[in-house]
């Protein structure tokens, strides 16, 4: 399982990166949004994944009995799913005002913000 | 989305998913849940809501602005966090609980205040994004 | 003695709130701080000349061997009272010279602070308090050269000299730390008493480039020495201070301070002899094709400095001795000749020697001063210069083979300064008729009685040598190590050296009265500019600006995909490399065996969702099948033991389908951007990355997994947390001071998107 999840992890951070290199900004936030994924379950896979059994303690004792799963990566994940909510909509919210003042969304348009020259 | 049986599904829905996104918030500490996934839980039903009954609705509903609950939510965390330091002088952020559990809740610490701030702040960011984005879009 | 250096920040930091007060006619209070300082410095001099030095030490960073400790020596102490001294007529002047500045109180908060560093860096013991002192007079200097900020030379000298004794600091600070670390220590002193040989150090060629790099820069030696005329743009007084007496001196000074513990090898002193030697000729020779005062007075600095770089390098007890006494000659004279150029220019508008002439009659006093300086310069009997010439030739007279070259060489640059002085000095206020363009405005006393203190000091320490003895014999057992015994005198008889002095004066005479400045000599040595250091320079900043522009242009297109893929190419690059070349990956299909069918098939719907998002034609479908990719990693979360995060990813995905379901008609549609070339290349690099992610988690997972964290916080979480679900414990407990920031963070970011809504839009943001 292991590897299968490697492999779909690879495709989530290629196809996100693809993404990110096209030039129309609703894909550059599907792209944010495949690497956000590709990255939790990253972690979720790097800390080790073991089926069935959850990081909780049993009622009846105070540590525990048996095999649980690695609590810090799901805390991290947890932490990094709320927080990719927020920079979802902020992104959205952002390329719509983009869009709105600029009436475009090609990036490679907002390459400059104004004619300039260093010397 | 005008339809009847939402619009009615949905006002039931509502406290229903209240209830429990505050189930979830308190018995965090001890199984699966927690303030964010109670918060969502309850923006989620809040959302439903606005669907069924448009965002006015919703809106009078709340009474408040889901802006405020930031704040409030903020605050709340942060002085649970500073409980111990005032109380028995311990470092910023260490757990004080009380002796005795109560019933329903479970045991009361500051663990569980800090969990409902986050929770707080959880909805009313939620709110506060998709309230502001289908405000626009009407 | 602390104090004493702090008084000027001190001073500084006061002016900046009360400074309105000491604007106006009041200004002439604030000489009360230099004149204070150079009172309390008298009031040392017998204790150092009974006990060599006086030292006090302040703890600072002790734990790095940074203390702020301070060392009144003999040269120590030669020095601050020359920065206190000229400062307290610096001071004066400037009351009037500077008199209905806007920004007065600034100025002398500039120049109380530039007071402090100098001290500072006389003052010190430990090398890294001198550089920061030295970096904070370089600092200093900045400010005050582009004091007239609409100026635009004065900005360009500004930042000339800012590059310039910037590289300085930088290699003095090189040079320091090397010095730190062969020795142990940063004090001067310990290194003195511990007697390290520097020379014997593998490292010595390279402390002396640094060493002697930082003094050629701060002390505008060949091939440095062009910012010093550049910076003569800023105000009189900071020439006068600055540019003349003091800051410059302080490359000096380090050379004299340090030839104690570097000075025993040939390198330091053929060095120093060849650049001083250069200096000082290349400097004399340029006054002789300028017409401005004080560019003359410039260049005859440059000269001077490259006079005391020059007996430095000679490195005899003569030659310390010459230059120790030099040094004071030429703070003397030259501050009375810029006080006097700036006086002419205040008072008639012009630094034009070609304009300058019959002055003496408008402004009696001005002339004397500068007649006094010019004589000291001259080295005419009975002025202190005489016996400063007179120690020079001494010095080189005894150089044993060289001493014919190294003589002659001296003897012809004191011809030129010789001339420059009278040039200044002299040529001025002679004639009878002034030029008629010009109008003599009367100046108020505070401006020439200055120069004039100074200009009759010139010739008082001439008659009483004992004074400067006094001062000099501490100073020459601080860097030579041995005790002064013969004594200084006006008189010795009829020698070679009074012989030499007579050469020189007569020499410098007929030079002054028959060769004129004028205008075709300065077009003549323009001719010669392309190869002069100042324009190589500038030719090399050019250089790397346009280097430094198309590196931007390059790297800092301005186009996201870009940026992209340079970052992931190189990563796959790199990274490649050390996988499949390095660490060997295998890939161990064998396990697929175990997968289940209901893993197997969530596994088959992410993919598919992945697929529709990205080929999808419609925002809506790509949107959907988000929403399955994200309701798939729910179950995968399930499958393996965290139900908080299948929780979190369910509600999430929910609010982001429907945030984008509300947003999506109002964003662009898609349209066909990029052709078929670009995408193959894209996907060939995506697919790349994403091949290099799989490979490099495969053989993570091979390693060996580090718990320690997580078995503390499983077997805490109800013992110290009376929680059960640890993710939940680490979170609201363990580390809930990152939860509190999370939830900041999400708080802005709603605020943000709540802003970026509500915001109008003006007429003039839409193009």
């Amino acid at each position: 399982m292991e590897l299968l999840l490697a492999i779909t992890i690879g495709l989530l951070y290629a196809s996100g990166v693809y993404m990110v290199l096209r030039r129309s900004m609703v894909k550059l936030i599907i792209g944010i949004i495949l690497i956000g994924n590709g990255v939790n379950f990253l972690i979720f896979l790097l800390g080790r994944i073991t089926k069935g059994s959850t990081p909780i303690i049993s009622e009846n004792s105070d540590t525990f009995l048996e095999a649980y799963a690695d609590p810090v990566p799901q805390a991290l994940i947890l932490t990094a799913i709320v927080i990719s909510f927020g920079l979802q909509a902020f992104a959205i919210v952002l390329i719509k005002r983009v869009y709105k003042v600029l009436n475009t969304d090609d990036i490679d348009r907002l390459s400059h913000t104004e004619d300039y020259d260093i010397l | 989305m005008n339809s009847v049986i939402l619009r009615t599904a949905a006002s039931f829905l509502l406290p229903l998913l209240i209830m429990f996104s505050v189930f979830i918030l308190l018995r965090g500490h001890y199984l699966p849940g927690g303030g964010f996934v109670g918060g969502l839980v309850a923006a989620v039903g809040f959302v439903l809501h606005m669907f069924a009954n448009g965002l006015d609705e919703t809106r009078r509903l709340l009474m408040i602005h889901p802006g405020y609950l930031l704040p409030c939510g903020l605050s709340l965390a942060l002085l649970s966090g500073f409980t111990p330091v005032l109380i028995t002088g311990e470092p910023f952020m260490t757990g004080v609980w009380l002796d005795d559990p109560v019933p329903v809740i479970g045991s009361i610490g500051t663990a569980l205040f800090f969990d409902l701030g986050v929770y707080l702040v959880v909805v009313g960011v939620s709110l506060t994004i998709l309230f502001t984005i289908s405000e626009e879009v009407k | 003695m602390l104090t004493a250096v702090l008084t000027g920040f001190i001073f500084a930091c006061v002016l900046v709130f009360a400074g309105k007060p000491l604007k106006g006619r009041a200004s002439l209070i604030n000489a009360v701080v230099p004149i204070g300082l150079f009172v309390y410095f008298c009031a040392q001099i017998p204790q150092v000349i009974a006990e060599g030095a006086i030292y006090k030490s302040y703890s600072w960073v002790s734990s790095m061997g940074v203390d702020m400790n301070f060392n009144l020596d003999g040269l120590s102490m030669i020095f601050a009272l020359m920065i206190t001294g000229i400062g307290s007529m610096v001071f004066i002047y400037t009351s009037a010279y500077m008199k209905g500045s806007p920004q007065l109180d600034r100025f002398y908060g500039y120049l109380g602070m530039f007071m402090a560093a100098m001290l500072g860096v006389v003052l010190s013991d430990n090398l890294i308090t001198i550089f920061v002192f030295w970096e904070l007079t370089t600092i200093v200097s900045f400010f005050l050269i582009g004091y007239n900020t609409h100026d635009k030379g004065s900005r360009r000298a500004a930042m000339t000299s800012l590059g310039l004794t910037g590289l300085g600091g930088m290699l003095l600070l090189g040079g320091i730390i090397l010095m730190g670390s062969i020795g142990d220590t940063y004090s001067i002193q310990e290194m003195l008493n511990s007697g390290i040989a520097f020379s014997d150090n593998a490292y010595y060629p390279l402390i002396l480039f640094f060493i002697i790099g930082a003094a050629f820069t701060k002390s505008a030696q060949f091939p440095f020495h062009f910012w010093l005329p550049l910076a003569m743009k800023a105000p009189t007084p900071v020439s006068t201070y600055l540019h003349s007496a003091t800051m410059v001196k302080a490359g000096i000074y380090l050379i004299f301070r340090l030839s104690p513990l570097l000075g025993n090898d040939p390198s330091w002193n053929n060095t120093l002899m060849l650049f001083g030697g250069i200096t000082m000729l290349y400097g004399a020779w340029h006054t002789v094709f300028r017409t401005d005062l004080k560019a003359i007075l410039a260049y005859s600095t440059i000269s001077a400095l490259g006079i005391l770089t020059f007996l430095i390098g000679l490195g005899t007890k003569a030659a310390f001795l010459a230059a120790l006494i030099f040094i004071m000659v030429h703070a003397l004279y030259k501050a009375t000749l810029f006080l006097v150029a700036g006086s002419i220019d205040k008072a008639t508008g012009t630094r034009d020697i070609l304009r300058l002439r019959g002055l003496g009659k408008y402004m009696i006093p001005v002339a004397i001063a500068g007649i006094l300086a010019a004589i000291s310069n001259a080295g005419i009997p009975p002025s202190f210069g005489f016996l400063g010439k007179d120690l020079i030739y001494e010095a080189t007279l005894g150089m044993g083979e060289s001493a014919v070259f190294l003589t002659a060489a001296a003897v012809l640059t004191n011809i030129l300064l010789l001339y420059a002085g009278f040039v200044v000095g002299i040529k001025p206020f002679m004639g009878t008729r002034l030029d008629p363009e010009i109008k003599v405005k009367k100046l108020s006393p505070a401006i020439w009685v200055p120069g004039l203190i100074l200009g009759i000091l010139c010739i008082v320490f001439g008659i009483f040598p004992a004074v400067g003895e006094g001062l000099v014999r501490p100073a020459l057992s601080a860097v030579y190590g041995e005790p002064f015994e013969s004594h200084l005198k006006l008189w010795h008889g009829f020698t070679t050296i009074l012989l030499l002095s007579g050469i020189t004066i007569a020499c410098g005479v007929l030079l002054y009265l028959f060769v004129k400045p004028s205008n075709q000599k300065v077009a003549l040595m323009a001719k010669a500019d392309f190869i002069s250091p100042q324009v190589i320079t500038e030719q090399i900043s050019r250089g790397f600006l346009r280097l430094s522009i198309f590196w931007t242009r390059t790297f800092n297109s301005g186009y996201l995909g870009y940026y992209v893929i340079t970052v992931m190419v190189f990563v796959i690059g790199i990274v490649g490399y050390e996988l499949v070349a390095v660490l060997h990956v295998k890939v161990d299909f064998s396990q697929l065996k175990e997968v289940t069918f209901y893993e197997m098939s969530t596994i088959l719907i992410m993919i598919s969702g992945i697929v529709v998002a990205v080929f999808s034609q419609s925002r809506l479908a790509a949107i959907a099948a988000l929403g399955v990719l994200g309701y798939a990693m729910c179950i995968i979360f399930v499958f393996y033991g965290a139900p908080d995060l299948a929780m979190t990813q369910f509600s999430i995905d929910t609010l982001t389908v429907i945030l984008f379901v509300l947003i999506i008609f109002r964003l662009p549609k898609y349209k066909v951007l990029s052709n078929m070339r670009s995408r193959i290349r894209d996907g060939v690099v995506a697919l790349s990355f994403g091949t290099l992610i799989t490979l490099l988690i495969l053989e993570v997972l091979a390693q060996p997994v580090n718990r320690e964290l997580s078995e503390f916080y499983a077997d805490n979480a109800y013992l110290l947390a009376k929680g059960k679900n640890v993710v939940n414990v680490i979170l609201v407990d363990f580390r809930g001071i990152d939860t509190l920031v999370e939830i900041t963070v999400l708080a802005i970011a709603a605020i943000g998107v709540f802003s970026l809504m509500k915001l109008e839009i003006k007429k003039s943001e839409i193009d």
